[in-house]
């Protein structure tokens, strides 16, 4: 499964996607810059993305506690997620996301 | 200007759960130390981040959240009386002509030892910058006019056209106690809900309703005015219209984010914001700065809680040797001496 990641610099990475991982561990894995401070436990908000080309709605719908914690993203817009929240599925084969602003 | 500089055995640069045991590994070597961290209690990313989550890979306790385990760290080394500087920045390090050395602090503490201990995580916790260009010359522009992360004095703020941002406590607090002094108030968050205490958005919602408090679901996403003298903003809605708000001050409340900061500038050897150290020692290459926990790397190291416990044990071996040069170290366990007993208040 691939994962389409955009980074800060507007450079594009294919990322070999795996079964039941976060996004944001295979960003991490792949060399991206994601601070991901707490370390996925959805408590910092740095490892926030836009889901783009329509894969946001395609995928389920986020917790209370992720969009709580989206409050306290940077530059969030209706498509952010957490990456640390969205997790590598058949379903997510070839999901596009861009790393947001820090 | 300051008070005189303090002596002491170790200066330990962070307070979270590494530099907290490391005051007990060192106390039981009869080192005493002086704790330097920017946030004003101990715990660091425990407390910080997840005061509230379980954290179960600490060997001997099957689940202990972020709070706990910094209040049994505090309890465990309470017999050695560590002294705190919080909401101190460690600014500068220098060495001084007899070896010691003797760091700085953003508040004109100047703390003096033989030994250094560097256990600042990933770095210091800051607030977070908006990703706006120029946002920098608009920062400290003077008392209650351009861009500010803390509200230091609030009459600074008086009759001012005030923004604020965000969606959390912070963000809610400082509308519901500004709003009194502020010529205008108004609040930008990107939806309708916020993560903050529900008395405080009621407060909030009650201070909307009587046209004290303009809320949008908007953000930010231009700063006009001069270098050091802002004029406004452009706010854009969910919608991407976009408009101007005249205002004095902008207050983004997002929250903290982890910065290397003055760390580099330490004149430590570093590699890529990691400090290297040997695994014997856990020193890094300038002789008595020493480095444990997420801060430090080698061949092998994890970023574990735990791991960081080990590194401390060893550091404080090295440093007595530094602190302690015509003494011999005794090695001994808690469980059997009587000494160790004795400095743990204990028997």
């Amino acid at each position: 499964m691939k994962i389409i990641a955009i980074d800060r610099q507007g450079k594009e990475h294919t990322l070999e996607g795996r079964e039941g991982w976060s996004v944001m561990e295979i960003l991490r894995d792949g060399g991206l810059d994601v601070a991901a401070e707490c370390g996925g436990a959805c408590a910092c908000a740095t490892c926030h993305v836009y889901i783009n080309d329509g894969w946001f709605e395609k995928l389920p719908a986020p917790s209370e506690a992720e969009i709580d914690m989206l409050d306290m993203a940077l530059a969030v817009e209706p498509n952010s997620r957490l990456s640390c929240q969205v997790i590598c599925s058949a379903e997510t084969d070839g999901i596009k996301v861009t790393v947001a602003p820090e | 200007m300051s008070a005189a500089p303090i002596e002491t055995d170790v200066i330990i640069v962070g307070a979270g759960p590494i530099g907290l045991f490391a005051v007990f590994e060192l106390g039981l070597l009869d080192l005493k130390c002086h704790l330097v961290d920017i946030l004003d209690r101990p715990g660091g990313q425990c407390t910080e981040l997840y005061p509230e989550k379980p954290i179960y890979d600490i060997p001997g306790l099957p689940i202990v959240t972020g709070q706990e385990l910094v209040n049994k760290l505090l309890e465990q080394i309470k017999p050695f009386d560590p002294q705190f500087h919080f909401s101190e920045m460690a600014t500068g390090l220098e060495k001084l002509p007899d070896g010691k050395w003797k760091l700085k602090t953003d508040m004109g503490t100047e703390l003096i030892a033989p030994v250094v201990v560097v256990a600042a995580g990933a770095g210091s916790f800051q607030p977070k910058r908006p990703p706006l260009p120029g946002i920098e010359a608009f920062e400290n522009a003077g008392d209650g006019i351009g861009v500010h992360y803390a509200v230091r004095k609030m009459e600074a703020f008086r009759g001012k056209n005030i923004l604020i941002a965000g969606g959390g406590d912070s963000a809610l607090d400082w509308v519901i106690n500004l709003a009194p002094l502020a010529k205008s108030m108004t609040l930008v968050h990107h939806r309708d809900g916020f993560r903050a205490a529900a008395h405080s958005v009621n407060q909030m919602r009650e201070l909307e309703a009587a046209g004290k408090v303009k809320f949008h679901v908007a953000s930010v996403k231009a700063i006009q005015g001069e270098p050091g003298k802002m004029t406004g903003v452009t706010l854009a809605g969910h919608d991407k219209t976009e408009w101007h708000l005249d205002v004095d001050t902008f207050l983004p409340f997002f929250g903290l984010t982890i910065k290397l900061g003055p760390i580099a500038e330490f004149g430590i050897n570093l590699n890529e914001n990691l400090i290297p150290v040997d695994t014997a020692r856990f020193e890094s290459q300038t002789p008595g700065i020493f480095a444990i926990g997420d801060i430090n790397t080698y061949t092998g190291k994890l970023k574990l809680i735990l791991s960081g416990f080990h590194e401390a044990a060893l550091m404080s071996q090295a440093a007595f040797h530094i602190c302690r040069p015509n003494e011999k170290l005794r090695f001994q366990y808690t469980t059997s001496s009587s000494n160790l007993q004795k400095k743990l208040g204990v028997s």
